[in-house]
């Protein structure tokens, strides 16, 4: 059975993962977004995965979320406020997450994974490491040449053509 | 444990969920980017936990390479909004239409 600290992070990631969407500024749905990720990371502790839940904290609410709450303030404001949605769409969305959540939940409680408890001690960190340095050291080049490639590419993506070198300098 | 596997696969099936209604419904570029953003939250919680639970290490490295992958995304979609803010003085997707014949 669940104890009361993962209820609390089950309301708070979901009642803020709601909130991020359905808020009506932008910047106060990034900042409920900030607490999705909050949750989740609060989750990999109670995983005893305090090295995923740091590295989570870090790059996702330290610097995801601050990202996205910069490029919210570059937005014109009348449309940081403004929803655009139309309103029978969104029922039957919300009869598409409902059937979602009922038909999967149904599949996962019905399936063997409710059985499956364990005792042993979690894993230590370590193995982690050795991990990302033996057998999967050709992965972890690729995600650094793909996350070199996709600063390279974002900063040309958002380079203006339209204003001279010696403009940019003043 | 006292937590079983089954009630962070069940968290991570709500935030699936939430995350496809919000790609469903909004027609706003920026909160797209958040439903994506907590759909690969949700996937990074079950590798986590599944990982927890056989138990093995690599659950905890796959999810360390998807939070890496899903930060270049980040990166990448934020400056394509930017990109589609100033051509189109707007961030709805209905909007963004040059690519359609």
């Amino acid at each position: 059975m669940a104890d009361a600290a993962f209820l609390a992070l089950t309301v708070i990631t979901i009642g803020s993962a709601i909130a991020a969407l359905e808020m009506r500024s932008l910047i106060y749905g990034s900042i409920a977004l900030m607490g999705t990720l909050g949750g989740i990371a609060g989750f990999f502790f109670l995983l005893d995965a305090p090295f995923v839940a740091l590295f989570q904290l870090a790059v996702y609410v330290g610097s995801i979320a601050v990202l996205i709450l910069f490029t919210v303030m570059l937005v014109k404001r009348e449309l940081i406020f403004k929803m655009i949605e139309d309103r029978r769409r969104k029922f039957a969305g919300i009869g598409l997450m409902l059937i979602i959540m009922v038909s999967l939940g149904a599949v996962f409680l019905d399936s063997g994974i409710k059985t499956i408890t364990t005792d042993e001690p979690a894993v230590d960190f370590r193995d982690i490491g050795k991990n990302f340095v033996t057998y999967y050291w050709p992965a972890l080049i690729l995600m650094g040449l793909v996350l070199a490639g996709s600063v390279t590419g974002a900063l040309v993506l958002a380079r203006r053509e339209d204003v001279e070198d010696d403009q940019r300098t003043n | 444990m006292t937590n079983e596997l089954i009630d962070f696969t069940l968290v991570s099936v709500a935030m699936l969920a939430i995350g496809i209604y919000g790609l469903a419904v909004k027609r706003n570029f920026i909160r797209m980017l958040f439903a994506v953003e907590i759909i690969i939250n949700a996937a990074n919680l079950n590798l986590v936990a599944f990982g927890r639970f056989l138990p093995h290490a690599g659950g905890q490295t796959m999810a360390l390479f998807s939070i890496a992958i899903a930060a270049a995304e980040v990166a990448v979609g934020l400056s394509l909004i930017i990109v589609a803010y100033r051509m189109y003085q707007n961030v709805d997707i209905a909007d963004f239409r040059s690519l359609k014949g």
